[in-house]
């Protein structure tokens, strides 16, 4: 059993696609919590709720009939307001605190989310259907749900609107201006109170995007949002903040890693193996960073 | 100072006067026989908990409507005091202790989930009150030695491996190449056993045996090793989530396998979310309407399922059947105990041996219910893309006959 990769080759073919495809799409959700972490040094423990949302979104839309895929468009519409008033109810009175004060009322928004969720919509499990059919490759060894490669390929036109989008509108040079220098961008002009707010919509309405695209290719459920949470969180550390190709590269690094893991070690240390990388990478960049220090002295 | 402290004293001298009254009168009430029960009426559980709750009411009502239950020559009548558990274990517990010493109940209905009967067990142990749980087939539950509790439905490790002695004897009577994945669950994990002790009764071979995370949405990686290494049989048991990311991965991936088995599928709605791709799976099931067990009050299945639809609007999924059957059990064990005192009436549970509409029930010395073999359905759809699950197993009740193998992808 631990040597399939070798038994069977195409199983490597698949692994690296498969998480590919699933790498790019948790990228779409690290990009956004990396945006409004950098931006407002929140680590927002809600994201993962706020994807299940716009999930929901595209399910009730499949529901009444339309395409779910439409979500895609609906989702993070709906989503951007849902964020502002989010961010004008709470996150606007703990955004200058430490830490961890964000992390408890960002902790308290998730389990409320919960609720609200489970209360309006069910504790069922449920999902949207594309109908999008499946793509076969190599003598039908390879299979590809066309679902998920419609997924990476929206994330990816959505990663580069937005970088289009923070490189050319005055709100995203604003928006990085704030990243770098809060009080200097406040006393040259920019409104960071609107730039927090419009961060904050940006970040729920690309997860809009993804909750979307997760109900068009896995199932979603009120209380799942919790791994896209850690899972964004991950990717986001190790890639550093503010570092669009760096989300991108770890997104899908963490992808085809986990995938490796499930073929090689077995599916019930999946997610392990992604933690204990996770560790590894903590300790070199320590390692890393205390030989600068040492340069230094 | 000293008018404070005779208030004081009054006050709590009436306290502890509602308090003991309220204790000493709680277990029957007047002509009332009251239940306690803590429900997942909130949390994840929520939507089972529901059909849990609906169960127990409508044979409440029935029962009550239909001459209640005689004890020492009186008739008396159930009446239910339900809590909230949030689907959260620690508070289950923590409500079986306030239904037992602050409401007075003295006898309890269960909750839903082996979690969560889990977590109440010990609390209706300690107090000796005798529980009658529909919701709660994790088969540690029966191994423990628990004397008060009893459960209408089939231990979890019983779920599937009729499947697995199908296939074998599908397949000529030689053993099998299986292949599963569970999620890493105390219910999923019990199947799983089963399904090991079946292999090794028939000599069939494991040669996947995935642990699903609980936050399963994605299988992908298990059914590639499915495509690639061609099993006879796939078993898949992971709650609802389970069931369907099964079926949609299963579809889009277009595996190919001769036999797929698994659980929940009905509480997943399989058949209405999935439509076609749903056709073909093997079900378990604790119960089908269409089985033939009858009894006094609901007649049989059918009748069943006709006068649940009419009161709540849905099609019984069997987690309502067996937590009315829970009902039927207590009544009928009060009337042969004769008593409300608890040591009797936990005796004549013990030695229950009846048929309800949901199946015959008779507990072993571990509270599990032995009398009543699972069900397996297989979800059939017509060329309108209308499904429908048909019992295929044992062959006593089957209404169709099982589709094996199931056709390949590129056929259908």
């Amino acid at each position: 059993m631990d040597f399939l990769v070798f038994q069977y080759p195409m199983i490597t073919v698949q692994a690296c696609l498969d998480g590919i495809l699933l790498g790019v799409l948790f990228a779409l959700i690290a990009y956004g919590m990396a945006l409004q972490w950098g931006v407002m040094n929140i680590i927002n423990i809600a994201q993962g709720d706020l994807v299940i949302l716009g999930g929901y979104i595209a399910y009730f839309m499949y529901l009444y009939g339309i395409h779910p895929a439409w979500g895609v468009i609906v989702a993070p519409v709906i989503m951007y307001f849902v964020g502002i008033a989010i961010y004008k109810l709470v996150i606007n009175k703990v955004v200058d605190r430490d830490l961890f004060i964000s992390i408890l009322a960002t902790f308290g928004i998730s389990i409320l989310f919960m609720q609200l969720m489970n209360f309006a919509f069910g504790a069922d499990v449920v999902l949207a259907n594309s109908g999008y059919g499946t793509t076969m490759l190599f003598d039908n060894n390879v299979v590809l749900p066309n679902s998920k490669i419609f997924s990476a390929f929206i994330s990816i036109l959505f990663a580069i609107c937005l970088v289009i989008y923070m490189k050319k509108s005055k709100l995203g040079r604003a928006i990085r201006a704030t990243a770098q220098n809060a009080r200097a961008a406040k006393i040259l002009g920019v409104d960071t109170e609107k730039v927090y707010a419009a961060t904050f919509g940006i970040n729920a309405a690309l997860c809009g995007v993804a909750g979307a695209l997760i109900s068009i290719t896995f199932t979603i459920h009120p209380y799942m949002g919790l791994p896209y949470t850690i899972r964004s969180f991950m990717i986001v550390i190790v890639a550093g903040l503010g570092n669009l190709p760096g989300v991108a590269m770890s997104g899908m690094g963490l992808g085809v890693f986990e995938e490796f893991a499930d073929y090689i070690l077995g599916t019930e240390f999946r997610i392990g193996s992604v933690f204990l990388l996770l560790v590894l990478i903590l300790v070199y960049r320590r390692f890393k960073l205390s030989r600068k220090r040492e340069y230094l002295k | 100072m000293r008018l404070n402290k005779i208030i004081l004293s009054f006050v709590s001298a009436l306290v502890i006067l509602f308090s003991t009254s309220v204790a000493s009168f709680a277990k029957v009430v007047g002509d009332k026989i009251i239940l306690g029960a803590a429900i997942s009426l909130t949390g994840k559980y929520s939507s089972n908990g529901v059909h849990t709750q609906n169960g127990y009411n409508m044979a409440v009502d029935r029962i009550n409507s239909m001459g209640g239950v005689k004890v020492g020559g009186k008739t008396y009548k159930f009446d239910i005091i339900y809590y909230d558990d949030e689907s959260n274990p620690k508070r289950a517990a923590q409500l079986a202790e306030r239904l037992i010493s602050q409401d007075g109940v003295e006898f309890m209905l269960g909750p839903y989930s082996s979690g969560l009967t889990k977590a109440i067990a010990p609390v209706t142990e300690k107090y000796g009150v005798p529980m009658v749980e529909a919701n709660g087939a994790s088969r540690s539950l029966f191994t423990k030695g628990y004397k008060y509790l009893f459960a209408v439905l089939a231990p979890a490790n019983l779920y599937l491996d009729v499947a697995i002695e199908t296939a074998v004897e599908l397949n000529g009577g030689k053993p099998v190449r299986i292949a599963q994945a569970f999620e890493q669950d105390a219910f999923s994990q019990d199947v799983r056993l089963g399904i090991l002790d079946a292999a090794e009764r028939t000599g069939s071979k494991i040669i996947i045996d995935d642990k699903l995370p609980k936050e399963l949405n994605d299988m992908a990686a298990t059914l590639v090793k499915v495509k690639q290494m061609k099993p006879d049989v796939l078993v898949v048991s992971g709650h609802t989530k389970g069931a369907l990311t099964a079926i949609r991965q299963i579809a889009e991936m277009k595996v190919d396998v001769p036999m797929l088995a698994m659980t929940h599928c009905d509480a997943a709605k399989l058949s209405k979310q999935h439509g076609k791709n749903s056709q073909y799976a093997l079900c378990a099931s604790q119960w089908h309407k269409s089985l033939t067990y009858k009894d006094d009050f609901f007649k049989d299945g059918m009748t069943y399922a006709a006068d649940f639809e009419k009161e709540f609007g849905y099609d019984p999924p069997y987690q309502s059947a067996e937590s009315s059957a829970a009902l039927l059990v207590f009544k009928d064990a009060f009337e042969r105990a004769n008593s409300f005192d608890q040591k009797k009436v936990r005796d004549a549970l013990a030695a229950t041996n009846m048929q309800t509409f949901y199946g015959n029930i008779k507990f072993a010395p571990g509270g599990q219910n032995v009398d009543k073999p699972m069900v397996l359905f297989q979800v059939m759809c017509d060329a309108s893309g209308k499904c429908e699950n048909k019992v295929v197993a044992p062959l006593k009740w089957a209404s169709a006959k099982l589709i094996h193998p199931i056709p390949k992808w590129s056929e259908r």
